[in-house]
């Protein structure tokens, strides 16, 4: 079948999943085929994880930068994208539908609220990362994790949207809305990825200096994927606000940055499908602990968090590429075993394997030891 | 003046505590260049090991100098060994990888300290015995100081006068400030360098329990999560300081202090509510990294390919 046909029938075939899934998601389900409630909610978080997941990856795992702070930009899709729809949403839907019925003015109104929050949270992303992207690995996770806690505090203050009482939100999304997204954010990461500003953008995580002498404006590649990153953050905070239907800034904490780290380092930073599958089992891990019997009275979903520290350290001591380190699981592996052009291991050094014959980043030696740019630190 | 004097005060006393945690993460940083995220909970562990000590061996019934002085030193030394557990088992092994992988470690590692203790410990917070029977001394006006604040000061300056002592005249001090030079010349000039470091994790982590049970005299609420704000502030202060650099490590921390109480104090005159309290050191942290990124005290050096 020739490749064009192929994309059009991909595209179908996803195009009716969705339908399909959201369809058995609702109450009557389809023919009878319904989901229970439960898992029906574990899924829309998952589809919100994976575009998390998937946008993160993009400035970690290909672009080589380490930031903390995702959850913020969450945050302020979530907030602003809330803003819209609580004060000027039905103002807005009443004057649609008159010219284009009631159905399409809700579906523009919430499409004009999501994308909202993504713009505002792409401006987060520049003013966050126009100065901070100067700044190497470990001062970068520290600033991006001090402008999420700014943007929360801020956020808390923010009695326009409800401050410390939290925000209450009108329900818009359903897993038409949360497929559709995470799909449109895969196919864009993909596609960045595998264009010439992804391999610049790989090129800055292989080697920065190199890049650089190679033409590459760094700051502005990775300024790029920032942006790109936290909008797509922003597109799944707004998704999330209008599913959970109430906002508090308790969501977005470091706790929430934290997981959705866990969801791409388990997954393989640098690996898309690893990204997906990271957020999967991420989301669906302490459903399956509240399935556990508890033992003489204590419960193992509240060891959560433990766990996931627990693993965290077990992948980085172990495996520290993750699953799928930098591959990625398609249809390919399918027919034969998947292999990167330069040979067939994965190429690990963004995330910490020593390639064979390629020894290890020395960790003593001056060079490549500084804090800033050009800048170190006595 | 008054008023000032005595937000000034009160803002060095934390400042103070900050400096003990900041050291710990600037000496880790200087041989390591690794941020030791679980520092933050070391000292948390040093608090409650402090409180365990307190009611165990019955100085909490009984306010001593003894006590206090047993207290301080036994969780000093539980501090030193947790820090050269995670040494040891955590970070070793992921030195030779990637930065990444260690910062991911690092956090990873604090994150399980953190909910460990929220498991083992529950989340409601506990009241830290006070160990001293405590006295204000007025100075002028309204301004006065707590014998608590003068405990305070008093260990922190011992503890990073024994701490200078150590670093710049003994021969582990000077192999210390060897590894933070250069690693690798280190090793090659004979010294053990993992020994070295083990050492160096020891030293900070005892600082930052000290820090942690006199926390708990002058704030009495611990938690298992109390690790995670001041360590960051703390991390904050040793970059304001310059990191990797002692001295730096305590002015940033009395600086942190003293403008997050002023801040806090003044600024509702001006219309900031005290919520913003912890945005203070976070807005610092950003300021510094913008403007001069090398800290105060820090000097800058060329990056060379």
């Amino acid at each position: 079948m020739p490749g064009f046909a192929k994309r059009i029938v991909g595209a179908v075939v996803v195009v009716l999943a969705i339908i399909v899934v959201n369809a058995m998601l609702s109450a009557e389900g389809l023919f009878g085929f319904g989901v229970p409630r439960y898992w029906a909610h574990v899924l829309m978080l998952a589809g919100i994880n994976v575009i998390l997941a998937v946008s993160l990856n993009l400035i970690n795992g290909f672009t080589g930068q380490f930031s903390i702070g995702h959850a913020g930009f969450m945050a302020i899709g979530a907030y602003a994208s809330a803003y819209l729809t609580v004060y000027h949403g039905q103002a807005w839907e009443r004057s649609l539908s008159g010219a284009v019925g009631e159905t399409l003015a809700g579906v523009v109104v919430f499409l004009l609220a999501i994308l909202v929050g993504a713009v505002v949270a792409g401006l987060a992303g520049l003013v966050v990362g126009v100065p901070s992207l100067r700044l190497r690995g470990d001062y970068l996770a520290i600033v991006t994790l001090g402008f999420a806690e700014i943007i929360r505090i801020v956020i808390l203050n923010m009695e326009v949207v409800g401050g410390a009482t939290g925000f209450t939100v009108p329900g818009e999304t359903n897993f038409l809305w949360v497929g559709a997204f995470a799909v449109i954010t895969i196919l864009v990461v993909h596609n960045i990825v595998r264009s010439d500003t992804g391999r610049a953008l790989i090129s800055i995580r292989e080697d920065e200096l190199a890049a650089e002498a190679m033409g590459i404006n760094s700051t502005r590649y990775k300024v790029l994927s920032f942006v790109v990153g936290s909008m797509f953050a922003g597109i799944a905070g707004a998704l999330f606000g209008h599913y959970t239907r109430f906002l508090s800034t308790a969501d977005f904490t470091f706790i929430r940055s934290f997981e959705i780290i866990i969801m791409i380092v388990l997954g393989g930073m640098g690996s898309i499908t690893g990204s997906v599958l990271g957020a999967v089992v991420i989301t669906v891990l302490p459903e399956l602990l509240r399935l556990l019997p508890s033992v003489g009275g204590f419960n193992f979903a509240d060891l959560r968090l433990v766990i996931y520290s627990a693993l965290l350290i077990l992948i980085m001591l172990t495996r520290p590429q993750g699953v799928l380190g930098e591959r990625e699981f398609g249809f390919n592996w399918l027919r034969r075993a998947q292999k990167r052009p330069e040979g067939d291991e994965a190429v690990g050094a963004g995330a910490g394997v020593p390639i064979a014959g390629r020894p290890a980043p020395t960790g003593g030696g001056e060079s490549g030891e500084d804090a800033v740019k050009g800048v170190e630190n006595r | 003046m008054d008023t000032f004097v005595q937000q000034l005060i009160n803002g060095l006393t934390i400042g103070t505590i900050y400096a003990l945690i900041a050291l710990g993460y600037t000496m880790v940083y200087g041989i390591l260049r690794l941020i030791n995220f679980a520092h933050g909970d070391i000292y948390m562990i040093g608090a409650f090991v402090g409180f365990f000590m307190a009611h165990g061996l019955g100085f909490a019934a009984e306010p001593s100098i003894v006590g206090l002085g047993v207290t301080l030193v036994g969780s000093m030394v539980a501090a030193a060994l947790v820090g050269m557990a995670i040494e040891r088992f955590f970070y070793r092994p992921v030195r030779k990888y990637a930065r990444m992988t260690t910062l991911i470690t690092a956090i990873g590692v604090s994150l399980l300290i953190e909910n460990l203790g929220v498991v083992i410990f529950g989340n409601a917070p506990r009241a830290f015995p006070g160990l001293l029977h405590d006295a204000t001394y007025p100075l002028f006006g309204n301004a006065a100081i707590s014998k608590t604040q003068l405990l305070i000061f008093g260990v922190s300056v011992a503890l990073m006068l024994l701490l200078q002592w150590i670093v710049y005249h003994t021969k582990v001090g000077t192999a210390m400030r060897a590894v933070s030079f250069n690693l690798n010349s280190a090793k090659l000039m004979g010294i053990n360098t993992d020994a070295i470091i083990v050492f160096t994790f020891a030293l900070g982590s005892a600082l930052a329990a000290a820090g942690g049970v006199l926390t708990a005299q002058y704030n009495p609420t611990i938690y298992p999560l109390m690790g995670i704000i001041t360590g960051l502030k703390a991390f904050v202060a040793a970059v304001l300081g310059g990191i990797g650099n002692i001295p730096g490590a305590v002015l940033g921390g009395l600086l942190i202090g003293a403008a997050e109480t002023l801040v806090v104090g003044y600024g509702q005159n001006v219309g900031i509510p005290s919520t913003y309290r912890d945005a203070v050191a976070f807005a610092i942290l950003i300021l510094v990294l913008l403007f001069r990124p090398s800290g105060l005290l820090g000097t800058t050096v060329q990056e060379k390919v």
